[in-house]
């Protein structure tokens, strides 16, 4: 914005009451930043496409049509965006309680792994609907139950030992990759599953369905509830206040009384059973077994979908629609454009690191709005 | 090489071993450098791939494996200086940026990278030693890839370099104070601008290992994560660099194990083999750490330490 705009602008704005000044800075930071820093990453990855000799108007359509663009495209980026929108929980829950835990692709894999072994052994429950429906409602919970517990440990870790919950819940990944390829290749393993070595495929009874009116499975569903409900939880509920407070000033959160290892547990644990959730999804209405294909990374792209919503549930179901938008139009940039599949990958990173970067003036642009002239 | 027995395994062990920790070994010394200049940067998996692609591309073009390892180097450089740079702003998340960096990195590395899934380079030589011996497993095992050995040289000169030399005080000053540093008169951005940029030059060339040595090719599964988890391999290391050359060989020996193991018949547990070190270092981060501290021995201004 040229520097006149800006000050007639401020001018105009001078003559406001100083409230809503501060609420038009904050709305402006909110959106305006968000939004300019996209537009750089999209300028970013504009010359990033001329260079490698394609229009870049031409990839922006694409990306447009094949994320946007139709219904059938809508339905698409919906259905990526829904595992997204369960691991940028898992990362934004502990976070808006003081703790960095990027645990969600371990939690993921296990959720997974425990759905599969749950529905494998639930294989008779298809025959009637109740019973399969009654299935379907355990093996989630499994996945639930088992993400939440691996979790946890590295918020007890954090809460009663000091040990650093960033680097523990990394270990964790690692740990729970290991052990699900482990059992999968060994006691777990289909005989039948010869190349990839998988668990015994469910049931297509047990298998879940697809949103009613959509070809998008439940898992959209179960995501958009829980972020608003998370929304809720941390925004209007003691529990996100004292979360809140925790992650503001640890102490004062023990002075003024708040049970902060008790808050920390369950901030870990609905994390968790987020994050595990995703996971049993993936293996309940995609993939049918749990194989080593479910280290996918939708895990890690929790994390930046958490941050670039600032850890605010609500904020996440627009950023995880977004990049699950720009993951579904990777095949029409392949093949009218012949660029490879990388390309959507190469503008996500330009996406997380624009919006990121951005992230230095926050404070600032209210600060301008209130500050100025008053 | 079944009726070898322990043998057999010991040497395909030793082998595999040295072949396996040289990428740990690289990325982790790497780490070591930034976290010691007080900034931790997840992003080495990024680096180690882009570095693996480019190493391949500049030996495909010039024909000469080590201008590979020198593209790699630079590559690592670039993707640390852009880390480097966007930490120092004020409220960027050290931790969001390393992961984001991971997901361009590799982004941009199989984008450049798809021509060259197809074509040979030339691979970076091995080193004989075992030179007219004719027991095929032991000569297997005593050819020795170069990097290794700089790798090592590498270790045993950080660990010289940071104790008796100005820049390697003045690294760990700024990593422990930045304040008692700014007062000595250094620039704590500048100093963890240069320790970044080494340190992602490092992964670079762990990530020219893998493409021009072992396995020995360009291909979108070619890291198993050794970048992701440098960081692991620098806590279990303290911090120091004799002791990351000893985590590599370890780590790399347990992910060793399995393949070896496998010559004499035994199929079971090399995931877990490959884990134990993992679930090793967290035992350690249990035991060492406190209510009141955690991770002793880190440097001072490390985020991940406060």
């Amino acid at each position: 914005m040229p520097a006149g705009m800006m000050s007639a602008l401020a001018l105009r704005l001078g003559a406001w009451p100083r409230a809503r000044r501060r609420v038009i800075g904050r709305l402006a930071e909110a959106w305006l930043l968000p939004i300019l820093a996209l537009g750089a990453a999209l300028l970013l990855f504009g010359g990033f496409v001329a260079a490698s000799g394609a229009d870049p108007a031409d990839a922006a359509a694409l990306i447009w049509r094949g994320a946007f663009g139709t219904w059938f495209s809508w339905q698409n980026t919906l259905q990526k965006a829904s595992p997204l929108l369960l691991t940028g929980l898992a990362m934004a829950l502990p976070a808006r309680a003081g703790l960095m835990v990027i645990g969600g692709e371990g939690a993921l894999v296990l959720g997974g792994l425990a759905c599969a072994v749950i529905g494998a052994s639930l294989a008779g429950w298809g025959e009637s609907a109740s019973a399969a429906l009654f299935a379907q409602a355990t093996m989630l919970a499994g996945g639930m139950a088992a993400g939440a517990l691996w979790l946890m440990i590295p918020g007890a870790l954090r809460q009663w030992r000091g040990v650093n919950e960033t680097i523990s819940s990394l270990l964790l990944n690692t740990i729970a990759i290991a052990v699900m390829n482990q059992l999968v290749e060994g006691p777990l393993r289909d005989p039948a599953s010869l190349n990839k070595p998988s668990t015994p495929p469910l049931s297509p009874a047990l298998m879940l369905g697809h949103v009613p009116g959509l070809s998008v499975h439940v898992g959209l569903a179960f995501g958009l509830v829980l972020c608003l409900g998370a929304g809720v939880l941390m925004q209007h509920t003691r529990f996100g206040f004292s979360a809140g407070v925790n992650s503001g000033n640890p102490r004062a959160a023990l002075m003024v009384g708040i049970g902060v290892g008790r808050l920390v547990l369950i901030a870990c644990a609905l994390a968790g059973a987020c994050a595990g959730l995703a996971g049993a999804v993936e293996v309940a209405a995609v993939q049918g077994s749990a194989t080593a294909s479910l280290a996918a990374g939708y895990g890690y792209s929790g994390i930046l979908v958490a941050f670039l919503a600032r850890h605010n549930p609500f904020a996440i179901i627009p950023v995880a629609i977004l990049l699950g938008g720009i993951e579904a139009s990777d095949g029409l940039l392949q093949r009218h454009l012949d660029l490879p599949d990388a390309t959507v990958a190469v503008l996500q990173g330009f996406v997380f690191v624009a919006v990121l970067a951005a992230e230095t003036f926050s404070g600032r642009l209210s600060q301008w709005f209130g500050a100025r002239h008053g | 090489m079944a009726d070898l027995g322990t043998a057999g395994v010991a040497l395909a062990l030793f082998g595999g071993a040295i072949r396996a920790s040289t990428p740990f070994l690289f990325v982790s010394l790497g780490e070591c450098l930034t976290e010691l200049s007080g900034r931790i940067n997840l992003g080495l998996e990024g680096t180690l791939v882009a570095g693996a692609m480019s190493a391949y591309g500049v030996s495909l073009l010039s024909g000469s494996p080590w201008l590979g390892v020198l593209a790699a180097a630079g590559t690592g450089a670039l993707l640390g200086a852009l880390h480097a740079g966007l930490c120092s702003l004020a409220r960027v998340n050290d931790i969001a940026v390393g992961i984001a960096l991971m997901v361009l990195g590799t982004g941009l590395a199989f984008f450049f990278g798809k021509p060259l899934i197809q074509p040979r380079a030339p691979m970076l030589p091995a080193l004989h030693f075992c030179v007219g011996c004719h027991f095929a497993p032991l000569r297997a095992a005593l050819d020795i890839n170069p990097l290794f050995l700089i790798g090592v040289a590498l270790a045993f000169l950080l660990r010289w370099g940071l104790a008796n030399t100005r820049p390697g005080l003045v690294l760990r000053t700024v990593g422990d104070s930045s304040d008692a540093a700014r007062a000595m008169g250094y620039a704590p951005r500048l100093v963890r601008l240069w320790a970044t940029m080494a340190g992602g030059s490092l992964a670079g060339i762990g990530g020219a290992f893998l493409s021009l040595y072992y396995p020995g090719s360009w291909n979108e599964g070619l890291s198993s994560g050794q970048g992701l988890i440098a960081v692991a391999l620098v806590i279990f290391a303290r911090w120091r660099p004799l002791a990351c050359l000893f985590a590599s060989l370890l780590f790399g020996a347990a992910g060793a194990l399995g393949p070896a193991l496998q010559s004499i018949g035994v199929h079971q547990g090399s995931y877990l083999f490959y884990a134990a070190p993992y679930a090793l270092t967290l035992a350690i981060m249990i035991a060492t750490s406190s209510r009141r501290h955690t991770l002793a021995g880190a440097p001072g201004e490390l985020s991940v330490t406060r």
